[in-house]
């Protein structure tokens, strides 16, 4: 413990807007520049503004005053929305581009995976784009001879090891160019985005590698959209925004916060103005609101209570049968699952035009606790087409007290799980220990 | 679990944890103020890398053209018919008494090692983008790289030259011993050359189309179609400011007995290429910070 693998103080990078969104300039775009700028520079004088107008060569902060430290063998995350600074943060990190200000400490031999297949050659052979990938990720020849068969093995492509890799799927790309990288043996591994390759089958598979990775005591920084990645991978994360560390703490509770920090916390949510709500020619969603009981509108939930979820919308067309329906997500953005209108009364009929409601009660003692994130939508059954999903239309939190008649019994502590059921249980009592039969037929179940 | 400060920029510096044995930091990251130092050691360790990019721009150009390892010699071969036909034919050229497309060729053999070392050395770094964006190693590794993958080419033309020797019946003299020490400062030159402008043109991707242009200039502003002893004395040796002139006269001393002893010449050469060298190198390292962010 208190075994440092990574110290970062005070790091921040700053970008000239010009030169980071021209991916080059020319001589002449140069001269131009001393031009212009000399001209707005003299008409400033003239005019004896200070100016608030965007000047040429005007900076920003991609990174600023970040720090933070890393232990040995730890896994941390780094989430936050795109321009956050996280790929800056690992560009730094791994030498790519210099910082302006502050500095990192790194104890131990890096490794960085910004993307995969970096430098591959169409021309080449797998066998040869695998030498010369390793080589480029810092791996020497002899270690890639010894991982070779390892290699290609996970690749799972020793078939067509000695094709020009111009010839592969893209698929079997993906799956070269991450294996090479997932044989990387660094004690720091620094990971942007690289998990998304290959289908879900492969891509369980790396999910796999990493966390060995992870479990072989090696420290490992990874940037991810994949909330459940994060949460699975990393027992800590960081959330960039704007260029600052804004939270740092365990990954459940900051991918949560993350999650839910651009979605509104009120239980309600209407779009007035039709033209512009969700839908289209045939339906547009107007509201969407989690009311108790007593129909008050509400963000946070009592566990043991149920919850009503309404969604109000406009069918504009008709003569459609129409199918409503709620996804449900948890804060980690796993799916909970998706509850599909099944009321009979206008289950198989056309629905003429006017403003319809449809309420969906869930259950108390079915969700976890915690924030959940609801999308409405709603499809046309014939032809089925989605005519609206309103993604992150509403969060609210189910609330689990310790009063004992919830599914967490008298227990304090971390319950696992994405539900949260309450089940029937009974114990009793079996036999005392000097005696041994166990009544036939019956188990015994202990809880942990 | 402690969370480390994030929550405020100077949370770490208030807890300077002791710890039980202080390691020091295997690397700062920090940023660097102009001139930087050239990390040869660096380089030395990335070797291997060096080689695998050589490699794999050997085996691409190869791959990629249907006549292949041909080019390497179609190209001096007939710029030297050319030159023969109109040079040594036409004009009457003088070749320092040795055969004229034997005089042009041995000179055509390093001048096309430069002059594609100091193309590829130039367009490499910007036609490397994604490896420079995506992964760090000695950025110094890309231009020298390129300059070396035209070593094969270059066997390969000498080969050709070795042949044409045995066709004119020229025996080479011990002198071709030096050999290897006129192919490093063409080697030198070219890579001196190719790191200015590799730096240069990561920032103006003009310089990547004036190479032509230079390449042409040069070829003429050295003694390859024709012999430096067409100039008198005073500027014959100022001739040798161009490190090429040194690399052809040499050429032609060692492998044909031109009595055109190079002696000052190419000490002078051997000097600029030198500085071209030194400077170019700190001036890449010092480009080379921008370049991710740039290129």
């Amino acid at each position: 413990m208190g075994d440092i693998a990574l110290r970062v103080e005070d790091l921040s990078k700053q970008y000239r807007i010009g030169s980071s969104r021209e991916a080059y300039k020319t001589l002449r775009d140069t001269f131009t520049d001393v031009v212009v700028s000399s001209f707005r520079r003299a008409g400033k004088l003239l005019h004896g503004r200070s100016g608030r107008a965007p000047e040429l060569g005007e900076t920003f902060w991609a990174l600023k005053d970040v720090s933070f430290e890393i232990k040995r063998g730890e896994v941390v995350g780094i989430i936050g929305y795109n321009g956050a600074g996280k790929s800056t943060l690992l560009k730094i990190l791994s030498r790519i581009t210099e910082p302006t200000e502050g500095y990192a400490d790194i104890y131990g031999r890096v490794g960085s995976l910004l993307e995969v297949g970096t430098g591959f050659h169409p021309e080449l052979t797998g066998r040869e784009n695998l030498y010369l990938n390793g080589a480029i990720l810092g791996m020497k020849r002899v270690e890639i001879t010894r991982k070779f068969d390892e290699i290609v093995a996970f690749a799972e492509i020793e078939r067509f090891i000695d094709t020009p890799v111009k010839h592969y799927s893209s698929g079997m790309y993906m799956r070269l160019a991450f294996a090479v990288a997932a044989h990387l043996e660094p004690e720091i591994l620094l990971v942007d985005e690289v998990l998304a390759v290959g289908d879900a089958r492969f891509q369980k598979k790396c999910l796999n590698k990493m966390q060995d990775v992870g479990q072989q005591g090696r420290t490992v920084l990874f940037v991810s959209h994949n909330m459940q990645a994060i949460t699975r991978l990393c027992q800590r994360a960081i959330l960039l925004d704007g260029g600052t560390a804004v939270q740092d703490g365990p990954s459940h509770q900051v991918v949560s916060s993350y999650l839910t920090s651009g979605i509104r916390t009120t239980g309600y949510r209407e779009w007035p103005d039709s033209p512009k709500a969700p839908g289209g020619e045939v339906a547009r969603l107007r509201s969407v609101r989690t009311c108790t009981e007593n129909g008050q509108i509400t963000d946070v939930v009592d566990i043991r209570c149920p919850l009503f979820i309404e969604m109000e919308y406009d069918v504009l067309r008709s003569g459609y049968i129409l199918l409503p329906y709620y996804d449900i997500y948890n804060g980690e953005g796993l799916s909970i699952f998706s509850t599909l209108d099944v009321d009979p009364e206008w289950r198989q009929r056309p629905r003429p035009k006017g403003r319809w409601i449809s309420i969906v009660e869930i259950p108390g003692n079915l969700l976890a606790e915690g924030t959940h994130v609801l999308a409405p939508g709603l499809s046309t059954l014939n032809p089925p087409v989605r005519q609206f999903q309103e993604n992150e239309a509403l969060a609210f939190h189910v609330v689990d007290s310790l009063e004992g008649n919830s599914a967490r019994g008298d227990w304090a502590g971390k319950v696992d799980g994405v539900i949260r059921p309450l089940l029937k249980w009974r114990t009793e009592f079996s036999s005392d220990l000097s005696g041994s039969t166990i009544r036939a037929g019956k188990a015994t179940v202990y809880r942990e | 679990m402690q969370t480390q400060g994030c929550t405020g920029p100077r949370h770490v510096m208030a807890a300077p944890v002791p710890m039980p044995a202080a390691r020091l930091p295997v690397l700062r990251i920090a940023p660097s103020k102009g001139w930087v130092a050239l990390k040869l050691r660096e380089l030395w360790e990335y070797r291997e890398l060096l080689y695998f990019l050589v490699w794999r721009d050997v085996k691409v150009r190869y791959k990629q053209t249907a006549l292949g390892a041909a080019w390497a010699i179609i190209q001096p071969f007939f710029t030297m018919v050319v030159f023969s036909l109109f040079f040594g034919q036409l004009a009457k050229i003088p070749s320092d008494g040795v055969p004229y497309p034997i005089f042009s060729y041995a000179a055509l053999v390093p001048w096309m090692f430069f002059a594609h070392g100091m193309s590829q050395a130039t367009s490499k770094l910007v036609g490397s983008a994604d490896l420079v964006k995506k992964v760090y190693f000695p950025r110094l590794a890309i231009p020298i790289a390129a300059v070396l993958s035209g070593i094969v080419d270059f066997a390969l033309a000498f080969l050709v030259l070795l042949g044409m020797m045995l066709y004119y019946s020229v025996i080479p003299t011990f002198n071709a011993l030096w050999l290897p020490l006129l192919l490093l400062l063409a080697f030198t030159t070219s890579l001196g050359v190719g790191l200015w402008l590799s730096a240069m043109n990561v920032q103006y991707h003009d310089v990547q189309y004036t190479v032509p242009f230079l390449t042409q200039f040069w070829l003429f502003a050295t003694p390859i179609a024709y012999p430096s002893s067409l100039l008198p004395e005073p500027w014959h040796t100022l001739y040798g400011l161009n490190p090429m002139v040194g690399v052809v006269e040499g050429f032609r001393w060692a492998l044909l007995g031109t009595d055109t002893a190079p002696g000052p010449v190419i000490a002078f050469s051997a000097c600029i290429a030198l500085a071209l060298l030194i400077s170019g190198g700190f001036y890449f390292r010092r480009m080379e910070k921008t370049f991710a962010d740039v290129v």
